[in-house]
């Protein structure tokens, strides 16, 4: 059952439930952030409504910079505006920033310590019909070997505002990767649902839980329809929310598998190098644990409907069911 | 700027003829590094640090510093030379260049040496970095800024897409109070620049990005500060000065010859090369 203390949305499981991208709550978040503290700065490479900066962009025009369809220069005048103690976002999709621009985030922003936010807008194949160059399969891998970055990778809307606000806060002093979703998802949190970057949250827990599903993003919501319907045949379950993928929580990762002794990982991203990877090194090192791994493996996305393509690459409500049975299995 | 007077002149030539005899020591203890550019590049450094340049040694985070942005991290020993003579740091500091726990890493890093403006090596983003602080600069401070921003950039690092389109911005933004100065050396690893990737004709192309551009003799005092001086008197769009500069100069025999790019010095060549200073 989902757990009293996530406080989730009580919706969650009806048909009407209320459908937001993440990117909106970025959107939202910026422009929040941006009223409260005069310091912060946008900047965008040509995407300012589709990435959802023009909310910011529109209210606070002086202090945004049009930087043009060019994303090595998104990330390198935003180390340079961090350079003079203002708090530089930027945006653009993942494919291209931080794609595109990898080494100019690695080496003037995270490697020359300058906080700055950065949002990879258009991650997964959930992207849809744009096709496979647009579908960035890969950032999470790419943005958590970079050391002195937070990777942040909220599973709605809500998540993503809060997260963008706290990634903004003097708390986080170092660079932030945030990871957004172009589509519609449902919303699955509340305002009163705890986040704080680097925790995780259990979001159900079934009495006799047998596998620990640990989910990132918009899947988190297939996950939790996947614990549901399981807690129907006589599975249980724990799901729990990784958004904060970098620094990771390690203490609450491993007390949930304790309990289980059986992992199922749920990203929409490549298997190789993505937040299930994360969860393996972790365990690896602490409660080796029978692990099976959703994600695309080892495949470019194509154009399609979110839906079609979360199913064929097998990431569906079912594929997740399966994949935890066989990791019961597999004990 | 202060008058520059004939005394100024011969103080400016005795310094940078100091700052590349450090160059050469530190080059030989550290066994490893890049010469041409360094040497080349001593009196573009001289003329900044010594003359034009709002600073203050006793300060380095005085918030109405110029700021000075490196963007091809390897000439860095010429850096680290001049703000060691300029006195940032302790001249013996130079030796531990490139050694486990210096601060002068081989290539900048703030992390290690937080009075650096930014950290570099891989090329073509410092550029970008200027026009950042520029930008934040006119967001905070509007027409008031007092400051100036200056990057330096070698030619062989226009290779860089990242650099083109710094330029592009550059030159949309009108960034009045920031001046370009290009080492224009004609040498990068493999070769002449005109040989491995053509920049020529490179002041047009800069002046199509709307710059006002001034091309000059790098190792000619009265000229780089005459440049400089003009560069801040355009207020309305950005300024280049192309540094047209000897690689290796002030050791005759290692002048021109992009085979001393990459390399540091014997102890033999570094004496040699240190007597043929001495006697200037």
């Amino acid at each position: 059952m989902i757990n009293i203390n996530s406080k989730l949305n009580s919706k969650i499981f009806e048909k009407d439930v209320e459908l937001v991208p993440t990117r909106k709550g970025f959107g939202e978040g910026l422009l929040i952030a941006g009223e409260k503290d005069e310091k912060i700065i946008g900047l965008c490479a040509d995407l300012t409504e589709s990435t959802q900066m023009h909310l910011f962009a529109k209210k606070f025009p002086e202090r945004f910079i049009e930087i043009g369809v060019s994303e090595q220069n998104l990330a390198t005048v935003a180390s340079g505006v961090a350079a003079m103690g203002s708090l530089p976002v930027i945006s653009s999709y993942a494919m291209f920033s931080p794609g595109r621009n990898w080494e100019q985030i690695r080496t003037t922003i995270c490697y020359n310590d300058r906080k700055v936010l950065v949002a990879g807008n258009h991650t997964g194949v959930s992207v849809g019909p744009d096709g496979g160059t647009h579908q960035a399969l890969e950032d999470i891998a790419l943005m958590r070997v970079i050391p002195n970055l937070v990777v942040v990778s909220p599973c709605d809307a809500i998540e993503a505002r809060k997260a963008t606000i706290e990634a903004l806060s003097s708390k986080i002093t170092t660079p932030v990767y945030i990871r957004l979703g172009r589509e519609k998802t449902p919303i699955i949190t509340t305002e009163e649902t705890p986040f704080e970057i680097g925790k995780v949250s259990v979001f159900y827990e079934s009495k006799k839980p047998e596998v620990t599903i640990i989910a990132t993003g918009s899947l988190v919501y297939n996950a939790l329809v996947s614990a549901r319907e399981l807690e129907e045949d006589g599975v249980g379950t724990i799901v729990l929310n990784l958004s904060s993928i970098k620094p990771i929580d390690k203490k609450t990762i491993i007390e949930n598998v304790q309990k289980t002794g059986a992992v199922v990982t749920v990203e929409e991203h490549q298997v190789a190098g993505g937040m299930g990877s994360a969860v393996a090194e972790v365990l690896g090192e602490f409660f080796p644990a029978p692990i099976e791994f959703i994600g695309v493996k080892d495949k470019f996305g194509q154009s399609g409907t979110m839906n079609e393509l979360i199913e064929h690459y097998g990431m569906g409500v079912k594929d997740i069911k399966e994949a935890v049975m066989k990791v019961i299995s597999r004990k | 700027m202060e008058k520059l007077t004939d005394q100024k002149i011969k103080f400016l030539e005795e310094t940078a003829n100091n700052i590349r005899q450090s160059i050469i020591e530190m080059l030989v203890e550290a066994k490893s590094g890049h010469t041409a550019g360094p040497l080349g590049m001593a009196d573009v450094f001289t003329a900044l640090f010594f003359h034009a340049l709002k600073h203050n040694s006793k300060e380095p985070f005085w918030e109405e510093r110029d700021r000075v942005v490196l963007s091809n991290g390897h000439i860095c020993p010429v850096y680290y030379a001049t703000l060691a003579h300029a006195g940032y740091l302790p001249t013996e500091e130079l030796m531990t260049l490139r050694k486990f726990g210096s601060r002068l890493q081989g290539h900048p890093h703030r992390e290690f040496l937080p009075i650096l403006e930014t950290s570099s090596g891989p090329l073509g983003c410092g550029l970008s970095q200027a026009i950042g602080m520029a930008l934040a600069d006119r967001i905070k401070n509007g027409k008031n800024s007092t400051k100036q921003f200056y990057v330096l950039m070698g030619d062989g690092e226009q290779d860089e897409g990242n650099v083109w389109e710094a330029y592009l911005l550059a030159g949309k933004e009108k960034i009045g109070n920031l001046t370009m100065i290009i080492d224009r050396n004609n040498i990068q690893i493999d070769g002449f620049t005109e040989n491995i990737l053509p920049l020529e004709p490179f002041k047009q192309k800069l002046e199509a990005f709307n710059f006002d551009v001034q091309e000059i003799d790098g190792h000619d005092f009265n000229k780089i500060i005459e440049a400089i001086e003009k560069a801040q008197s355009v207020t309305d769009k950005a300024s280049v000065i192309i540094a047209d500069t000897i690689p290796g100069k002030g050791v005759k025999e290692w002048e021109n010859k992009f085979e001393w790019h990459g390399k540091p010095p014997t102890k033999e060549e570094g004496e040699m090369a240190l007597k043929e200073l001495r006697s200037r």
